[in-house]
Formats: C-alpha cells, structure tokens, sequence
C-alpha cells in the first residue's frame, strides 16, 4: 500500500496527472468498510486531509451553495443558512450512518464512490447539484444528474479531482426527501427518493433502485402535466419506466419499485385520493 | 436483606473502566495465530489438501485430523461431530484443518494459499425433503430425535368438536450477536493445557477436552475469561474452539490463540433450530380448548449437538399455558447440510411457543371471541395439568397476571383507539396484540438430577466468603446475583462475598450457565453451601455478637493452613418425579409465567412495522436483583422483536450468507419502543428466597406479541417469522390483491 499525501492543491493535481491508480480519499468512510480484507498490495491513495484550507470550504453566494471537496455531513448539518434554502441536504445528512460517520464523511466522496445507494446523492441531484473537477488539463462542471454512467462508474477521468459541489438557488415549494432502510439508524438504503419542486420545475430522484442514484424523468414530467392518480399502482406503471431494481440480500426488486410508488402516492405533495 | 436491594454489577465498573480483560485483550509472550481451514461445500468427500508451494509451510504449525491424540469426535450429547473432518464433510465452513502463525496477517493470508478438494455428495437443506438411500447420514432416518407427550385421547375427542382449527407456524434461525466473538487461548503451564477463552460451560469444554485427547481431567484446567455476551451462543460452540486451539498448542509447544472476526464468527457458529410447527385444536362452542394435536420439526443442522434437548423444552411448552385434557405433541428434529443449530437463549420454547400464541388468535377469530376473553377461559388454574401431566400448583393467578398486563398497556381503550385511527389514516395501521407463555426453570426432567451440581462456599482468612461455582457471568449479572444470595443466607453484606473466576481447577463443577438455571438452581445450592460453613463455624446465635465475618477469622486463626468450605450438592426433591421414556411427570421444579403485550404501528408504504409500546409483566418468584432482572427483560425482549420483524438467517448451500452486521439487521434503539417491566413475585419453593429462573423467559413472548398485534393492525394472516417489510409486503398482496 502506498499514501500519497499532498501539501497543497496543485501538488494533488500533479500527483493525480502523474499516476492514473490513485484513490483520492477524505474521510475514508467508504474506503474503510473491510479494511482488514480488502487487498491493500496495490492499493495507492492519496490522502486529501492537508488540502483542507483549499477544499473545505462551505459558502452561499449570490447564485449557488458551494460545497468544498472536503465538506462533511456533519458541516452541513451544522451550517444555519442551509435549512431555510435546502433541508433536504440536512435530513439526508442526518440519516447518514451514525454521528460518527457524519462528522468523516464527505459529500464528494458520496458523489465519487458511486453507490447506488449513496444517500447524499439524490437530494443534491434533487436540487440540480453539479460536480466541479479540476485536473492539471483545467475546470470543468458536470452535472451531477448526468455524473454516473454505469455501476459504479462516473464521468471523472483519471487525473480529475472532484473540488466542490455547487448547488443553484431557486425558489423551491415542495421540498421532500424518504429514506427506506432495514432500521431506522445505520441502515443502507432500500429505496429513497427525494422530490422538488421549483422554478426549474419537478424533479424526482430516486437511490438503490438502479445500477446508479438516477432522475425519474418519466414521473418527473407525469407530475409536470398535471397528474391525478387514483392509486399507487397509476404511479407504479409510470416509474417502472424509470428504474431497473434487482433482488439482493438487502431487499427484492418488487419491493423496491412497489415502496417507490407508494411513497409518491401517499407523499403530501401528490394530487389525488390519497390526499384529499 | 441483600436479596431483592439493587446492588450494582460487582463486575460493572471494570467493564465501565476497560480494564476488564477479554480472552483477545491477553497478552502472552510467543503467542501463535490460529486460523482454520474450512470445506467449501455443503456436503462431499475430502480427496485432497493441498498447500500452494509458494508459502514456506515450516513457518507454520499444521493440525488435521490425524494430530488428535484421542477419538475424532466432539463430546457433546452425541460424539457424531468430528473434531476436524477426516474424509467426510457435512456443511459448508466445516472445519477440516488447522494452521498457526506469530503473524496473524501472515497465517489469515496463508488461508488463500490452501486448497481443500472436495468431491460433493447429495446435500439436503430442507428437513422435509423425502429421503433416498444417498441422503441418509444419522441413524436410518436422519432424525436425531423423536418425542411424544401424549395425554387423554385427542382422537374421540375430535370427531364430536363444535370447532377444529388448523394452523402451520414457521420460524426462522437466529444469530446471537454477541459484543464479543468466539475466542480461545490454550498454553502449557504447571504440566497441564491450560484453555482459556469467552465461554458458558467451562466443564463442558473440559469433557470435550478429556475425550478428544484421551487424558484425565486433571491434564487440563479451563479458565473462563470475561464473556462479552452468550444468549446461548458459547455453549456448545466453545468446546469445538478449545480442542483446536489446544491441539496448535500442543503440536506447536507454544501458546496458541483463536478470536474470530464478525464474518466468521456469523458464518461458523450455531444458530437458532429454524422450527415448522401445525397446531390441529378442537374447541367447544364457548371456546373452550378440548383436544391438541401438535406436531414440531426442527431442523438440527449436520450433527446433532444440542438438538435433541432443544426439541425436548420445545415440546414440552407447544401446548402454552392452557388447560387441556387431550393432548398429542410429537417433535423430530432432522439432520441437514446446514451449520449445526445449537443453544440460543429460550431453547426450542420461543419458537413452539409463537405457534401456540399465534394460533390462539386465530382460534379467536375463528370463533368471534376477543383473544383475551379466549385466553382468560382456557389459562391454568391450580390443580390443572399441563402437556405432559405436571400438576399446575403455583400460586400465580394466571388470568389475573393477564388482566393486570392488559390494564397496564390500556388494552381495551386501544383497541377502540385503533379502530377509530385506521378508518380515517391513509397508510398507517396500529393495533394490539399480546401473548401468554411460561419457561421452566432449570435442565429439563430428570436433567437436574443427572447433573448433581456442586456448589463450595469458602471462609477465607481475612472473614470474607468466597462462592465457588462454574457459573460463568457474560453480562447477564450471575456474579452480583450469586454474591446476594450469599450475603443474604449469612447475613453480611455483599462487600464481605466475592465469587470465584470459573476455573476447572478450583471450582466445583456446579453445571452449565444455562436454561434458567443459575438463579434458581444454583442460587438454591449457594444458600445450602453457605448453611453448611454457618454448621461448622457452630450456630451464630450461640456465640454471643460475634459477626460472621470475625467468626470466619477467628476459625482460622485457630487452624491455620486449613480450608473453611460449605458444601452443597443438588439432590432432587421427593417431590418431582420424571418418567423420561414416556415423558411423564414433572419437566421442571418451576415455571416462570408471563404475558407480554405490544402495540405497533405499521406503515402500508414501506411495510415497516415500528412497535410503539411494549408491556412485559413476569412472575419470576422472588426478584433478586430488580434492576439486573429488568435489564434481563428488557434485553430479552429487543432481542425477540429482532427476531420477530427483523433478523433473517440468509443461507446458501445451508451457510450464512448475510454473514455481516450491515445485511443481518438487528434492532437498533430508534427502531424499539419503550420496554415497560412489571414483576409480580410468587415465591418457589426450590430457589433461594423463592427465585426462579428469568434468563429465557422474555424471549419467549415478543414475536407472537408483536405479530399478533401486526395482524390485528393490518387483517394480514402471519404464519412465519422473521416477517420483513418485504414478506408483509406480499403477505399483503396475496390477500388484498395487487398493491
């Protein structure tokens, strides 16, 4: 095992240009689950803690929430502008493995492991969240809902390093976020969903129902042209359209895509029966 | 007055402070790793074991089956199960070699390096599979075990009945997770092999110890080292550990040490026995219970370990609390390829007792009655017997201890409550359920008397007492307990008793710490030990103010160099009585009697049930220590609503494949409600100052609880647990069409 550690953002770059291998990591959280059995031979990582000054910080402009490379859960959580503009981001970080892991982990590297079941993901895609990378080659902005294209893949190359996280402010009505999970603290997810509503219109986002955290554009526009369903099965037909859950040991793929349509029919924001 | 005050854990602060030390916290100089070697298939021939050329083996010591001194066999009950598998192996994980290393990253990479060829044979994973002649591997049948309890003639009876009902109940395995994991020490010292480790029944580990080597016991000494938790789980699966750490360390001449991690601990070890069990019931038109047919199978696993005494307490409580004049209860417990099941906290009771209660709300509904109403016309009443012909002579008033724990939970005005919230809420459904049970109390039948427990009671010089038991303290309280009964039998205070470490090679062999024995049993022989040293140190009140403290210095004073030591020696009461062959007669000294009520809510979005309000009211006799004793509930009962809604036993090839604390989901303390404890105190007359045992008690209760009132809350039929969202969720589907 190898541990790179930079000084300085730009040595990071260096580094990262330098040798494709490396495994940027901040809080280690995904990194450290089976430690003791994961093959550490070629395992190279490069350590971002002394980046900290460069990477941390959290702040509201005029346009956008940016959020620093090394932002934790906890920095959320704990930030006051944040609750009025977007909660969401709070109750996700709350439901975020146990207090422990909120104060290590990182939005970014929520966003860079890639989990499908990742529970910072869908509230920041939620609110038209896009990815900042920067390598020796310069900047560029991906958005976050476009970021993965596969298992466990993403749009990052190599020599990229994820820098911040920025989030644009709208005025938003309907602010709404379910996790599912086998309790109710340090639990993966079985299915989530986070919903918004704003001046960029609806967006539905779902986790642990495909092989990456992904927007239901199906529901997304049934809920733009005015839908008025009369039972979760309506809505059920139209997200099957958006997801490919499977069965694993956690949950089964029936369940995961009928819980999703019911957690939007029953939601308060959902016209129809169920609120009436 | 000791016994009854909260006196606080005398093991607590060093628990609180870290400084107690963990068989993994023992640091001992040269010590070996010890890892093992396992089969990867269910069920096969061993042709070969061959290690990659690549690693330097004489770095490494080596055991197989060819290294044991003695027989290749674990005593346990029966000696099927080998030590190492010599040609055969009969579940996944099987354990058919040994190596040992200074470098525990050494000797677990080593572990990729060796490769068990296996040619497999036909397994069987379901204890009902029909049997061909390839599948037979026990006896003619595969069955370790058949009961009948056979009272009346529940066949007249069924012909004439007003009503029969039928039900199937199903339940699943369960892990222990215990805090700590399996480990074990063995070293030479003083010309013995001395095996220290995380343990329930360090006599137990010294029989496995004597056969597997062919030495008397005097060659070994087996210390128990502070147990991190046990419900079970460190009763069998010990002596298996013990041989093969002390067969590294004899190979090796060094010390040797085995701590599993999490995911082999999950993976190895024994389970709860997953049960199936169908109740035939005939009752009057008033509800009234006239004739049982119950029938239990219990799936044993590859070998028989405890099985046979899990099916003997489960059949033994499959008829519940009920008065019955007409009863057949048959059990079999079968061989599988699966991990052996072993010992886990209620012993075969919690599962044949969720079928009785399950199936006593469904008689309810059958015949329109509440189930309270049902319970309260059929409970015990003194002079009733149960299954197996035991006269019910307890002074508990069981309807009573029903009612009182339905006051308590506001019964009745939930109900209402409920009914009126799930006419009018979109998705949320709450309802009320409850359950009757009772545990005995201590070895089942004769099992007390084949033990003839030993218990010493010694004055030491400076006039404090010292208790010497085998009973073994893995956080459930047994010392502070012990120690009470002895301050309370000599009338000191417990600051005067310490309690010995377990340790074969100073204490009595007093029996195992388990089936809710210690309380009762034990503490009954303490006060007999303790009313021994009190004879020789001459009546108390004949020697003017002395206390005994200066009485037990004053005794050694004049002879010093001798040992001051009570002795007791279990002897059955004349009045229990056992025909074991026709399972006749009085099953256990005591019962200990409960009613377990839950209120849930269920969320028809997801399928999660949270429960909400959660009622335990026991009748454990005398409490020794209330705070121990709730503690002793409370923990019970989180760990039977884990069971009820939450942990499942995911198997592949008859192994743990969930073998992980983020896929085996136990409850965490958001996901339980408030656990309220009531006691109600009858004494027994056969434990100290009337206790009974408490231990497993409160598992029993919380999944039928709990499932009876998701039935109530939701109409769904429940037969099977652990029941997840995901199985609520297509229970619900098959009975209310699509979603």
């Amino acid at each position: 095992m190898r541990v790179l550690t930079p000084h300085c953002l730009s040595e990071a770059l260096d580094l990262l240009a330098g040798d494709a291998t490396l495994t940027p990591v901040a809080g280690g959280t995904d990194l450290l689950v089976s430690w003791p059995h994961r093959p550490k031979d070629n395992l190279s990582l490069l350590d971002l803690s002394r980046l900290h000054a460069e990477l941390a910080p959290m702040r509201m402009t005029d346009g956008h929430l940016e959020l620093g490379a090394l932002t934790t859960y906890w920095d959320v959580i704990t930030y006051a502008p944040i609750a009025g503009e977007f909660p969401l981001l709070i109750d996700a970080a709350r439901q975020v493995g146990a207090i422990q892991i909120q104060t290590r982990g990182t939005w970014a590297g929520n966003v860079a492991n890639a989990s499908p079941a990742a529970d910072g993901v869908p509230v920041m895609i939620a609110y038209d969240a896009e990815v900042v990378l920067g390598s020796r080659r310069g900047r560029r902005t991906v958005p976050l809902c476009d970021y993965y294209t596969g298992y466990k893949q993403t749009r990052r190359a190599a020599d990229e390093l994820i820098l911040a996280i920025r989030l644009p402010r709208q005025r938003r009505d309907v602010h709404w976020f379910h996790k599912v999970g086998a309790r109710q603290a340090q639990a993966i997810t079985k299915v989530g969903v986070a919903v918004v509503h704003g001046e960029a219109g609806w967006r539905v986002v779902a986790n642990s129902v495909a092989p990456f955290v992904c927007r239901c554009r199906n529901m997304e526009a049934a809920l733009e042209s005015g839908l008025h369903p009369t039972g979760p099965e309506e809505l059920r037909a139209i997200v099957v359209r958006d997801i490919s859950p499977i069965d694993d040991l956690r949950s089964t793929a029936d369940y995961r895509l009928n819980v999703l349509a019911r957690l939007l029919y029953f939601a308060p924001f959902m016209p129809g029966p169920a609120n009436a | 007055m000791s016994i009854g005050a909260d006196i606080p854990r005398l093991d607590g602060a060093a628990k609180l402070l870290g400084t107690a030390a963990f068989v993994d916290d023992e640091r001992i100089a040269g010590v070996l790793h010890g890892v093992t070697i396992r089969s990867p298939v269910a069920r096969g021939r061993i042709r070969a074991i061959r290690f990659d050329p690549s690693i330097d083996w004489s770095q490494f010591t080596i055991v197989d089956h060819r290294d044991l001194p003695g027989p290749n066999q674990l005593r346990l009950i029966d000696v099927d199960m080998p030590v190492l598998a010599a040609t055969e192996v009969r579940y996944k994980h099987e354990p058919i070699a040994l190596i040992a290393h200074r470098s525990p990253r050494a000797v677990r990479e080593a572990l990729h390096a060796v490769h068990v060829d296996v040619d497999p044979l036909p397994p069987v994973f379901d204890p009902r599979t029909p049997l061909t002649p390839e599948l037979i591997q026990y006896g003619a049948d595969n069955v370790f075990k058949r009961i009948d309890i056979r009272k009346g003639d529940p066949a007249a009876v069924f012909a004439s009945a007003a009503y029969v009902i039928e039900g199937e109940y199903v339940t699943g395995a369960q892990e222990h997770v215990y805090l700590e994991t399996n480990g074990m020490l063995a070293f030479h010292a003083d010309n013995r092999l001395v095996v220290r480790g995380s343990m329930q029944c360090p006599y137990y580990v010294l029989d496995a110890l004597t056969h597997a080597f062919a030495r008397p016991r005097d060659a070994f000494r087996v210390v128990q080292t502070p147990v991190g938790g046990g419900f079970g789980g460190k009763e069998d699966f010990p002596s298996l550990l013990a041989v093969h750490a002390a067969l590294l360390a004899e190979k090796a001449g060094r010390p040797v040490k085995f701590v599993y991690d999490r995911q082999e601990d999950m993976a190895v070890t024994p389970k709860r026995h997953p049960a199936r069990i169908r109740h035939r019931t005939a009752a009057d038109r008033d509800g009234r219970l006239l004739a049982m047919e119950v029938s239990v199978l219990m799936d044993g696993g590859a070998y028989v370990t405890l099985s046979p005494v899990v099916l003997s307490r489960g059949t033994i409580h499959a008829a519940g609390p009920y008065r019955c004049e007409h009863i057949h209860i048959h059990g079999e417990t079968r061989l599988t390829n699966s991990t052996p099941y072993g010992a886990f906290r209620g012993f075969g009771a919690p599962q044949t007792l969720f079928a009785i209660e399950r199936h006593m709300d469904v008689i309810a509904d059958r015949l329109g009655l509440d189930p309270a109403e049902l319970r309260r016309r059929n409970l015990l009443k003194p002079g009733d017997t149960l299954a197996t012909g035991q006269v019910f002579r307890d002074d508990t008033d069981l309807v009573a201890l029903l009612d009182n724990a339905l006051m308590h939970a506001d019964y009745t005005k939930k109900k209402s409550e409920h009914a009126g919230f799930n006419a009018q809420h979109g998705y949320m459904r709450r309802g009320i359920g409850f359950a009757c049970f009772q545990h005995g109390s201590g070895f089942t039948g004769a099992g007390e008397t084949y033990l003839a427990s030993e218990v010493w009671v010694e004055g030491l010089p400076d006039g404090r007492v010292e208790v010497q038991t085998a009973q073994t303290d893995m956080g459930q309280g047994t010392t502070t307990i012990l120690a009470q009964i002895a301050a309370d039998r000599l009338g000191v205070s417990t600051d005067a008793v310490c309690v010995a470490q377990p340790d074969t090679s100073r204490v009595p062999n007093s029996g195992p710490t388990v089936a809710s024995r210690t309380a009762m049993v034990v503490g009954r022989l303490v006060e007999q030990a303790c009313d021994d040293l009190a004879a020789q140190l001459g009546a108390f009140a004949a020697q003017g103010t002395a206390s005994p403290g200066e009485r037990i210095r004053d005794w050694h004073a004049r002879r010093p160099g001798t040992t001051l030591r009570g002795r007791a020696r279990y002897v059955k009461p004349d009045t229990i009585q056992w025909d074991e062959k026709h399972y006749r007669g009085d099953a256990y000294a005591g019962f200990a009697w409960a009613v377990h009520v839950a209120e849930v809510e269920v969320d028809l979005r997801t399928f999660a049930t949270r429960v909400t309000d959660y009622v335990a009211l026991q009748e454990i006799g005398r409490v020794v220590n209330p705070t121990l004793a709730r503690g002793q509930v409370q923990g019970g009962v989180a760990q039977g609503i884990g069971w009820a809604l939450y942990e499942k036993v995911a198997l592949e090839d008859g192994a743990m494949k969930n073998a992980q604390m983020t896929n085996y989901i136990i409850p965490g303390c958001a996901d339980l409600p408030p656990i309220r404890v009531f006691f109600d105190e009858q004494p027994s007359p056969y434990g100290p100052r009337g206790a009974k045992g408490i231990g497993e008690l409160p598992i029993d209760g919380p999944a039928p609880a709990v499932i009876n009132a998701v039935c109530r809350a939701t109409r769904a039929v429940v037969r099977e647990i652990p029941m997840t969202p995901e199985d609520l969720m297509e229970l619900h589907s098959r009975q209310h069409g699509r979603h």
